[in-house]
């Protein structure tokens, strides 16, 4: 494992020599080709994020190149793995010294790089993980927010803990429970910042008139979760959340089944975000919930291409064949603010490419995007925004597969609903 | 109750862990040699059956039966080209080599099949359950834990009441005399390891149904299986049994303690058996 102090020191170390190497080069001349350093987990257990990013960035350069822009972009693959994350992150820097970083799809792949552009000050836009992993996450001492510091030159794009315990809870309300809720949360980034007692969900919980029933953290790639089935089965819940990795949610939900455990809500976070991970649990997995982001039915459209949410998921599902999955809009709104931002700083001046992006208001396939501090605490203003977030439920096809459908849209009511939230039968 | 649903259900997760096991055991109980490439090995039988599922529209029991001869045939090979070259009096050089072989199989794996994660769909049976009373037993695990009765008792079948057993045993004994009388320890040794990939087989249709799994999961699952073979005394294959279920009971009991607890606990119980008995429960052979 590398340590963040020692990811920070080797990374400055390279910056000073990526520094002198730009001190002998030219300054580029406008109209040159603009190089964009794109990571994102296209193959390991989180390969699934990345799927659409061919297809993305296929259309990107189309619509760049008829608008008679010169762009290039090289990807690199973390291979879901942290330490691979920044050292790609380097090489994008170092050697291919790109004009900015873009980088997608949760903290293992977004944290590595962001802190790898913040020690070089190369600009830097991440998506695809909950706000609070990701700036807390990369702070000195994340157990004092006294010391938390914003960052010069990275930004974040998505919404946060707060969003998908709000969508939580209002999509319980619709369903008539006891409010007794079971927790499944592991022993990882993302299981602590949800079972935390103060930012995560207990306190809101509590607020709402539910009871939490966490029998405490698991490790994950567990082959048993007989314990906490007898938990919840004892305890009486009605509900169950977490945020499970796909193997872990399969292995529960498998034996929950198997024991007869069947809860009227199952809101689970990142297991079921994708159809095929859905599909691989057979007919089971008819009305389990989850936050959705993006869906074809996002009343926003793209300042790129000028498609709708429709279109653009209708174009992924032409393409390649497979269903459309909620990271499509975001890596779009990633390469729609590239072309934004580059369009109002020269390539090559970093604190130019900065400040455009601190400066930018563009509204794209995901929502209205600007780094103007909206629904944050100050400490994380400068550098995130968010976007906004409603729930859903997987509705099993007739002819077999899965749908997603919008059942709750209290939190951001522009997007519409497509249905009414069910119990699980 | 809760304690017996408790214990019933790490007794079946007992079952998945000793059958992980038995290919191991089995292998060290003939030839001394200890194989950390075999959860690479489930894996790659776990892939193999999956491409069988995919490609030919099989049910993953009838793959796993069509998948059996292929592995026999990759274990005798190995055995006889690779393996047989590294045994002697020192005890380094096949580990070397099944560390190494662990490397190549993940990476092998790995360009082919890059790190997705994958399952092998049963269908309804895989959230089927039977009622025994207060207690629900699913229908998946139940056959793991058969399986992995049903192989430990034809493994000592094959030891104990056949020609080929005989010749096990004896080559096990004391190779240099087996040779002497007409045995052919390379032989022997190649077959061994085509019957443990024979069990690696059975092992990869319940990983493979139970969960996810990927090219790099296979060391993680050796640990229990090494533990499970310790516990029960090496070169027993009943001893494998009980110390899967030894391991598998104490994971449940720490979890409903609390989750934390759960790993650790089945650590905790491999560590005070070696401490109670240092050699195991149930030592086959006396070195």
């Amino acid at each position: 494992m590398i340590t963040r102090r020692e990811l920070l020191k080797t990374a400055a170390a390279t910056g000073l020599l990526a520094g002198t190497g730009g001190l002998a080069m030219p300054a580029l001349a406008k109209g040159a080709t603009i190089k964009l350093g794109y990571v994102s987990p296209q193959t390991g257990p989180l390969a699934a994020f990345a799927e659409a990013d061919k297809f993305i960035i296929d259309g990107f350069l189309a619509a760049t190149k008829a608008a008679g822009l010169d762009y290039q972009v090289v990807v690199k693959d973390s291979q879901s793995n942290p330490n691979r994350a920044a050292e790609v992150a380097k090489q994008l820097i170092v050697d291919d010294e790109v004009s900015l970083m873009l980088v997608a799809s949760t903290p293992e792949t977004t944290n590595p790089v962001t802190t790898t552009c913040e020690a070089e000050e190369v600009p830097c836009i991440s998506t695809v993980a909950p706000w609070q992993p990701w700036f807390i996450g990369q702070q000195g001492n994340p157990a004092d927010p006294a010391s938390w510091k914003p960052f010069k030159s990275a930004f974040h794009f998505f919404w946060g803990l707060e969003d998908v315990i709000a969508v939580y809870t209002n999509m319980w309300a619709q369903v008539e429970t006891n409010k007794k809720v079971g927790g499944l949360f592991p022993n990882d980034g993302d299981g602590n910042a949800w079972g935390d007692k103060v930012v995560g969900f207990p306190p809101v919980l509590d607020k709402g008139g539910y009871t939490l029933n966490d029998p405490g953290r698991y490790q994950n790639l567990t082959d048993d979760f007989s314990a906490q089935i007898n938990a919840f089965k004892s305890a009486n819940c009605e509900i169950i959340t977490g945020v499970m990795i796909p193997p872990d949610f399969t292995t529960f939900w498998n034996q929950a089944q198997q024991q007869g455990f069947k809860p009227k809500v199952a809101s689970i976070g990142k297991a079921i975000l994708f159809p095929q991970a859905v599909e691989a649990l057979g007919k089971t997995g008819n009305n389990l919930s989850s936050e959705v982001w993006w869906t074809p039915s996002h009343p926003f459209k793209s300042s790129l291409t000028g498609d709708s949410s429709a279109q653009l998921a209708e174009g992924f599902t032409k393409a390649t064949g497979r269903p459309w999955t909620q990271p499509i809009g975001f890596v779009h709104a990633l390469f729609e603010l590239a072309a934004d931002v580059m369009k109002r700083a020269d390539a090559g001046d970093n604190a130019a490419v900065i400040n455009a992006i601190a400066a930018t208001k563009l509204d794209t396939i995901v929502g209205p995007i600007a780094w103007n501090g909206a629904n944050l605490p100050p400490f994380a203003a400068k550098n995130v925004a968010k976007t906004p977030l409603v729930g859903g439920q997987w509705r099993l096809k007739d002819g077999g597969g899965y749908d997603l459908v919008i059942t709750e849209n209290k939190t951001a009511p522009n997007i519409p609903t497509g249905g009414k939230m069910e119990a699980i039968a | 109750m809760m304690w017996l649903d408790t214990i019933v259900q790490g007794i079946l997760l007992g079952g998945l862990y000793a059958l992980f096991a038995a290919g191991l055991s089995l292998v060290f109980g003939i030839m001394r040699l200890v194989n950390l490439a075999h959860g690479d090995l489930i894996v790659l039988a776990a892939f193999l059956i999956l491409v069988l599922v995919t490609a030919l529209g099989l049910n993953p029991f009838v793959a796993a039966l069509v998948a059996m001869p292929a592995m026999f045939a990759l274990g005798f090979a190995l055995q006889y080209l690779v393996l047989n070259r590294t045994l002697g009096p020192d005890i380094l050089p096949p580990l070397l080599v099944t560390f190494g072989l662990s490397i190549v199989i993940q990476n092998a794996l790995l360009e082919r099949f890059s790190a997705d994660s994958r399952r092998v769909s049963a269908g309804a049976l895989e959230t089927a359950s039977l009622q025994f009373g207060p207690i629900n037993i699913g229908t998946m695990p139940l056959l793991t834990f058969l399986s992995a009765i049903a192989v430990i008792i034809g493994l000592n079948l094959v030891f104990y009441r056949t020609s080929l057993g005989r010749a096990f045993r004896a080559t096990s004994d004391d190779r240099v005399t087996a040779g002497l009388m007409g045995i052919r320890p390379d032989r022997i040794f190649a077959i061994a390891t085509g019957l443990a990939m024979v069990v690696v087989t059975i092992a990869a249709l319940y990983l493979g149904t139970r969960a996810n799994f990927d090219p790099t999961i296979g060391p993680a699952r050796l640990i229990y299986a090494f533990e499970a073979v310790i516990i029960g005394g090496l070169g027993s294959f009943w001893g494998t049994l009980a110390g899967g279920i030894i391991i598998g009971v104490a994971q449940t009991a720490g979890a409903s303690i609390n989750p934390e607890w759960q790993i650790l606990a089945g650590h905790i119980a491999f560590l005070l058996v070696l401490l109670a008995r240092p050699r195991g429960l149930f030592p086959r052979a006396v070195d």
